[in-house]
């Protein structure tokens, strides 16, 4: 499985979906998710990849960690992903 | 006719000092208590800040043998009980003794005790324990201790409702004494969960702030937490008049709601009842309150619908009122945030001062009501509300009169 795909399984499995109905430009808000249900899939993601997401539930909007679509949440983890590798 | 209820001791120990005096002057000046923690793998952690209370010696207060019975968070009740009644000049004997108990709010216990303990068995391979763990890390050891302490051998117990447990504590406690079950009761709050699970726990929740606790304003970014307790010793009004005791403040009503929601999100709905049973409760009318100390934690989801709340219970009242979160100094003493925040009510209703919330930077259009920003207030107060909204939907408001 992809990077990709892990995370967006990851989301599916909170979201009570199917990782193919995910589209990468939907927003959290599309999937039914609010920010504590992300902050479950969040923790998914730093188990999965042994990474730290500068994610804080108070910000929504002005976070360190753009979560303003799906696709912007799997490039900010790739980038978690690649920083760890090469740090 | 309904007996009236009223304090007549406080004593407290937080980070913003020891002695409620202190405390209270800390709060109208705009002290932050809150800093670097320490404790041990507190590098560990993602967010360092709190309100810890520093300096503090336990042996300088307490012998060996009771330390090995008195977790940190009924130490700083013991303490702050002692203060509480110095200040009101009750002995409790014969009948008093007999009729009057203790009912304390926290949300740890002993959870100092608890890791210490998991510490030994789990990361030292220790395979004994003191025979005293069960006894210092109970919830109701603080309420127990007092009980033994001062002679109180009237119904004792602590309640465990989260972020609202000393104010469900002082309510209740103030029941027992308006119903007549009692002329007195010892009530407040303790919490002392800064140790590394204890703050670890919190950090996973992504709701902890790692610069400052900044309710209300536009800027804010989460809770700090804080330790400490407040205990107050509450009076039926004859009795504390017949005997000449300085009144602090009137308990004049209560509320307690369930938001019956969700375990974490706040609830405008519940947040209302709570506030309008107060009221109703302590027979006010909206346009008598001129202070009401928030829950204010400094997350964006309580504190606007908080000020939703106050708004939509208030109506046009809600202009006049002055609204402060001391959270912003004392931090969130979870189970024992309550009882410290009586304090600023207390010190309201009596030197008609409001004390600030601090480390406010931009407005938020959300929380637009008079918050108090920065500096102390002074405003002469009838009444004023303490608010308590819970984690888990438990809310309770009190309701306070000068006397």
């Amino acid at each position: 499985m992809t990077t990709e795909e892990q995370i967006l399984e990851l989301i599916a499995e909170q979201a009570l979906m199917d990782a193919e109905d995910i589209k990468m430009n939907d927003t959290l808000e599309d999937l039914g998710l609010d920010s504590l249900g992300f902050v479950e899939i969040v923790y998914g993601i730093e188990e999965a990849f042994d990474i730290q997401v500068p994610f804080n539930a108070n910000e929504p909007e002005d976070n360190e960690f753009d979560i303003s679509t799906i696709q912007a949440v799997v490039d900010g983890v790739k980038d978690l992903i690649s920083e760890k590798e090469t740090g | 006719m309904s007996r009236r209820v009223v304090i007549t001791g406080q004593g407290a120990i937080c980070a913003l000092g020891r002695g409620a005096d202190v405390v209270q002057n800390a709060m109208v000046e705009g002290q932050i208590g809150i800093a670097p923690m320490d404790f041990p793998d507190v590098e560990r952690l993602h967010v360092n800040i709190g309100a810890q209370i520093k300096d503090y010696d336990s042996a300088a207060h307490f012998t060996k043998q009771q330390i090995s019975l008195y977790d940190p968070f009924t130490q700083f009740a013991l303490l702050a009980a002692q203060e509480a009644i110095d200040q009101s000049g009750l002995a409790f004997e014969g009948h008093l003794a007999e009729s009057a108990g203790v009912i304390l709010g926290t949300a740890g216990g002993g959870l100092q005790t608890q890791e210490e303990n998991y510490r030994n068995v789990f990361l030292d391979g220790k395979n004994r324990v003191h025979p005293f763990v069960v006894p210092r890390l109970m919830n109701n050891s603080a309420a127990s201790h007092i009980s033994m302490t001062h002679n109180l051998m009237g119904p004792s117990f602590t309640v465990a409702s989260a972020c609202a447990s000393s104010n469900h504590a002082i309510a209740q406690a103030t029941d027992m004494v308006r119903l007549g079950h009692c002329d007195a009761m010892v009530t407040g709050g303790s919490d002392s969960m800064l140790c590394f699970g204890g703050i670890k726990a919190w950090e996973g929740l992504r709701v902890m702030s790692k610069d400052g606790c900044r309710p209300f304003c536009a800027t804010r970014n989460g809770m700090v937490q804080g330790e400490g307790a407040a205990i107050f010793v509450i009076e039926e009004y004859q009795h504390a008049r017949a005997r000449g005791a300085d009144i602090l403040a009137e308990i004049a009503g209560s509320a307690m709601s369930s938001d019956a929601s969700d375990i974490v999100t706040p609830n405008q709905d519940g947040a209302e009842r709570a506030m309008r049973g107060a009221l109703r409760s302590a027979k006010v009318n909206p346009d008598d309150i001129g202070y009401i100390n928030a829950h204010g934690t400094g997350t964006t989801a309580n504190d606007k619908t908080e000020i939703a709340a106050i708004k939509s219970v208030f109506g046009a009242a809600a202009a006049g009122l002055r609204v402060s979160s001391t959270k912003s100094m004392h931090g969130h003493l979870i189970g024992g945030t309550g009882a410290v925040e009586l304090l600023a009510i207390i010190k309201t209703l009596r030197d008609g001062v409001v004390p600030p919330t601090v480390g406010y930077q931009k407005a938020d259009p959300d929380c637009d009501l008079n918050i108090v920003p920065n500096v102390a207030q002074a405003a002469k107060v009838k009444a004023a509300l303490s608010n308590a909204f819970a984690f888990g939907g438990l809310n309770a408001v009190l309701a306070l009169r000068a006397t």
